[in-house]
């Protein structure tokens, strides 16, 4: 039996994974990582639009704050973001855009003066200050009141991904690359590492650890039409599930992203419209003003997606041979913007739909883009339900996007969580807590069970197809769990993924190549996929409400009478289906009481106590002399943050009493 | 993994003259002791907007499961899938069958390590690289999270933006006369991402540092500038420019 250990396991070489790996080997601990592939093929690549941090240094920021940054992330939530972790975040985000810099990010920066830009279809000439010039600069994104997204061109990620890599290299941190966790150790109460598999030879070994963070990213491939890369199928989420103990929040809540390009659903950035593209319908009429005067393409993802899909409903959309679509036009940004500012744009319309988007339309409609939903954690990252399992990033749910996530607070969430989560392990680890000896006898026998279940699919009989099996599910997620929801699909969704689970036991293969072996890779993830497809489907049933991108055709309000609280999704073993429970989210404790956001639909059925809640916040508010004195009063939680990420952020324009001009 | 290859059945019915593409793909599997390097035939039918990643998901849907490949984004960013296409190098996922000959003939990249099939390891390549011209800004000082940060010349930040965009996909080795001859040459790749750090202001190493990592015939005096780097670099960097670049820099540094 091979038996490999550090103190700190992490499971993803994305960017949550490997800043908390970063964090925690600074703290003097052994970590190793894991990762399906080189970490700098990991999905954070893809991220091309920006990161939102509130630095307001470009003139269209100017006034920003961490309030207004915490106020859009909450609102953006449809109010079902934990807004303890919300604060922590908007702190954060400064701190970990500097840190980047320093580490090599080419953060775009201000030029002073003036330059043209596009606001709202119109040309508008804006003047940035001399004295901000060669500050990080920063983009329009949806859903925001003030331009916060900082960026590196149209490849912020990349960029962001490589710095980062690089540093984890420099730390000497091992990556143990095309490498996949199979399944967690645990004894119920505490996690102590993972069985793992090498992804091209096929061993199958442990690697036991005092501390283990997933950080996997999503789970977007369940679905059929993806922004998502190929390995985004959610593994990691799906081990905690089968764990029987841990649990994962929000399943349900997916996001779709309004421009992915027709029909293959790769994403074109939501950059694209903050630098001014439009929106078209198959009449070329820029329809986006007639559903949102005000935000018009750049309200939230959820409502920009749940219109365009209407406006397609009513018969105006563009048609093609592969069926109806809308149209993104950046023509008006103009050559020169195109191909400094949206150059992966430009190459993605070049290779994959034989077009140049400096004189062409951009055929786009919604696509699974985002998973809210993950390894539920507490404002630390650790797994309420098992010891010394910590989750960060796009897996997890410590809860900062509730039930829809702002465009570039993604990748802000990666890095940040791995600064709080790097730190919480490492304390983890150097506490009593955290320290014990492993048990061979339990690591064994979840070796063993690990290598009788693949031995049990490369001998069976079976004669269903894992690859068909896997289509059906992504159908059945696409046409029935998709952006408008309604009861009676929603149940036949569930039946039918309940059906497919049952014949995935069934599940044969032809080929029995020695090695990696392909076929038996997607025979043995896609009874795992299944399961988190009945945690989104199961719980977007059991949602009679709509709420952020969960969005139910027969129950079309936000209810939160009802439903102001977070879905718990766990999977006891030997069991066919999910249960859910439910954790209430305490709008006593709310900094921002729920209210309209300032965009999509104006009503819902409010919480018997918001009056009273609001009451206590103004009173607060009158109170009060700066922001920072009201912020504490209403929400404390630096005691949630390591100490030394204490201090205030320092901002262009603003003084110590956090006023700006 | 299926969702565009879904997405041709209904082109399909609406295109009569589709060609039929005969796929001849490398095919060894180190693992298996049977197994001998040799080439596998398919034949598929070809759909609207086909591309290779297409493709090759069919092949291993539908006629041989066993068939190993590399995709990952299937969107051209994160340079998992370089494969050598009729003989040269290029990102298989954002090459569209149309754009080829009807026989089209698919080899794992040479240099790297083979995995499996069309699978190579340029994952460890570009690791030990790094580790070796230590591909990261080095810097003295501790930054300051809580402070304004330093400025820095918006166009110099688009410059080295410009050659951070290296996806490490491993063409410009594949198609280099040096790699394939001299192991530890540390290609266009590695003296690209040289370029990049020495032109970044954050990073404090000297010219003399850059000597002591590539001013050898591993590194810049390897390279014989025969550019077969910068025509096969599918994300067109100035791989030309900055490798005569670093040459002059270097020679002088070595004086
Ligand atoms: C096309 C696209 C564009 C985007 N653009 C933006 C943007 O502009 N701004 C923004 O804020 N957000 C954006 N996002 C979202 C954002 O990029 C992701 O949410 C974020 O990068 C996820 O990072 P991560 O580290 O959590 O996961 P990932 O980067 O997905 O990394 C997951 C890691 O886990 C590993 N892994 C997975 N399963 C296993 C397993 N079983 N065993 C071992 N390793 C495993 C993988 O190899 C990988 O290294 C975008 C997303 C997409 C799809
Ligand atoms: S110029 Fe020629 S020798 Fe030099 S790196 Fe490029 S391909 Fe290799
Ligand atoms: S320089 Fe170009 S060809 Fe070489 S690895 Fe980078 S992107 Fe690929
Ligand atoms: S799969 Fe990412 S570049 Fe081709």
């Amino acid at each position: 039996m091979k038996i490999l250990h550090t103190d700190v396991l992490v499971i993803g070489g994305g960017l949550a994974g490997l800043r908390t790996a970063i964090g925690a080997r600074r703290r003097g601990l052994d970590v190793s990582i894991l990762s399906l592939v080189p970490p700098k093929r990991s999905h954070s690549a893809a991220a091309q639009g920006g990161m939102q941090a509130s630095l307001a240094n470009a003139v269209k920021g100017y006034g920003d704050n961490e309030d207004v940054h915490f106020a859009d992330t909450v609102r953006g939530s449809d109010w079902g973001a934990d807004q303890d972790v919300v604060r922590m975040f908007v702190h954060m985000a400064p701190k970990a855009v500097r840190e980047l810099a320093h580490w090599g990010v080419p953060w775009n920066r201000v030029q002073g003066g003036k330059h043209n830009v596009i606001i709202n279809g119109q040309p508008v000439t804006l003047e940035e200050s001399e004295a901000a010039h060669g500050l990080i600069t920063a983009r329009n994104f949806g859903g925001t009141a003030k331009w916060r997204t900082c960026y590196v061109a149209d490849g912020t990620g990349h960029s962001m991904l490589y710095n980062v890599s690089d540093q984890a290299i420099a730390a000497n941190i091992p990556v143990l690359e095309r490498t996949e966790a199979m399944a967690l150790i645990h004894d119920g109460q505490r996690c102590y590492g993972a069985i793992v598999r090498n992804l091209m030879t096929g061993e199958l070994f442990a690697h036991t650890a005092n501390a283990t963070c997933i950080a996997t990213g999503g789970f977007g491939r369940i679905y059929r039409i993806s922004t998502n890369a190929v390995i985004n199928e959610g593994m990691g989420a799906a081990i905690a599930l089968e764990t029987g103990v841990a649990t994962l929040g929000n399943m349900e809540a997916v996001q779709f992203h309004p421009t992915g390009i027709f029909p293959a659903g790769i994403l074109v950035t939501e950059g694209c419209r903050g630098d001014g593209g439009l929106l078209l319908d198959g009449d070329g009429h820029r329809f986006m003003p007639d559903y949102e005067p005000e935000k018009a393409e750049l309200a939230s993802r959820d409502v920009v997606a749940r219109h365009m899909e209407y406006h397609i409903k009513q018969g105006k959309g563009a048609r093609s041979r592969f069926g109806e679509h809308l149209w993104l036009d950046i023509r008006l940004l103009g050559e020169q913007h195109i191909n400094h500012k949206l150059r992966e744009v430009k190459e993605i319309c070049q290779y994959f739909l034989g077009i140049n988007p400096v004189h062409e339309l951009i055929p786009v409609r919604p696509a699974q883009h985002y998973s809210m939903g993950g390894i539920r954690t507490d404002a630390h990252g650790q797994s309420p339900q098992l010891q010394g399992l910590f989750a960060c990033g796009e897996a997890a749910c410590w809860d900062m996007h509730g039930f829809n996530r702002l465009g570039g607070n993604s990748v802000a969430e990666t890095v940040v969580a791995g600064m709080i989560v790097g730190e919480s392990i490492a304390d983890y680890c150097l506490s009593e807590a955290g320290q014990g000896m492993i048990d061979t006898a339990l690591v064994k026998r979840f070796l063993q069970q690990e290598q009788d279940a693949l031995d049990g699919i490369c001998k069976s009989k079976g004669t269903e197809k894992a690859s068909e099996l896997i289509k059906q599910m992504q159908t059945l997620m696409t046409d029935y769990v998709g952006i408008y929801r309604d009861g009676t699909n929603l149940q036949t969704a569930v039946s039918e993924l309940k059906s497919l689970l049952e014949r995935s036991e069934r599940v044969g293969l032809q080929s029995s190549a020695p090695g990696v072996n392909p076929e038996l890779v997607m025979a043995y993830r896609l009874p795992r996929m299944l399961k988190l497809a009945l945690c989104v489907a199961q719980g977007a049933l059991n949602r009679t409400e709509s709420r952020g991108a969960h969005t139910r055709l027969d129950y079309p309000q936000r209810d939160d009478s009802q439903w102001l609280k977070r879905t718990l999704a766990s999977w006891p073993l030997g069991a066919s289906s999910p249960t859910l429970n439910y954790e209430p989210i305490d709008i006593m404790k709310m900094e921002l009481p729920p209210g309209w956001r300032g965009y999509g639909k104006k009503d819902f059925i409010p919480h018997p106590d918001a009056d009273t809640r609001q009451q206590q916040v103004d009173a607060i508010h009158r109170k009060t002399q700066n922001r920072f004195e009201r912020q504490q009063a209403l929400l404390p939680f630096h005691h949630l943050l390591p100490e030394k990420f204490h201090q205030n952020n320092a901002r262009f324009q603003e003084n110590s009493e956090g006023e700006s001009p | 993994m299926t969702q565009d290859s879904k997405q041709r059945i209904p082109v399909n019915e609406s295109e009569p003259n589709s060609r039929q593409l005969t796929f001849e793909i490398f095919r060894f599997n180190p693992l298996d002791p049977g197994s001998e390097p040799h080439f596998d035939t398919f034949t598929l039918e070809e759909t609207a907007g086909m591309t290779l990643f297409i493709a090759l998901n069919l092949i291993r849907e539908e006629q041989d499961p066993s068939l190993q490949f590399d995709f990952v984004c299937r969107a051209g960013i994160c340079g998992s899938c370089a494969m050598l296409i009729n003989g040269r190098p290029d990102l298989a996922c954002r090459t569209l069958t149309q754009a080829l000959p009807s026989t089209i003939r698919l080899a794992p990249l040479p240099v790297f390590e083979l995995i499996g099939d069309l699978s190579v390891n340029t994952g460890k390549w570009m690791h030990g690289m790094s580790e070796r011209l230590q591909t990261w800004v080095h810097t003295e000082t501790e930054p300051d999270l809580d402070a304004m940060e330093a400025a820095m010349e918006p166009a110099l930040a688009e410059q080295i933006y410009e050659l951070e965009r290296c996806i490490e996909c491993g063409c410009c080795v594949a198609g280099c006369g040096t790699a394939v001859m001299r192991e530890a040459f540390v290609g266009a790749v590695g003296l690209n991402k040289m370029a990049r750090f020495r032109l970044d202001p954050r990073d404090e190493r000297d010219d003399g540092a850059f000597y002591e990592l590539i001013g050898h015939d591993d590194g810049i005096f390897g390279c014989m500038s025969l550019m077969g780097c910068q025509d096969v670099c599918p994300k067109a960097l100035p791989l030309q420019t900055q490798l005569a670049f670093l040459r002059r820099k270097m020679a002088f540094a070595g004086i």
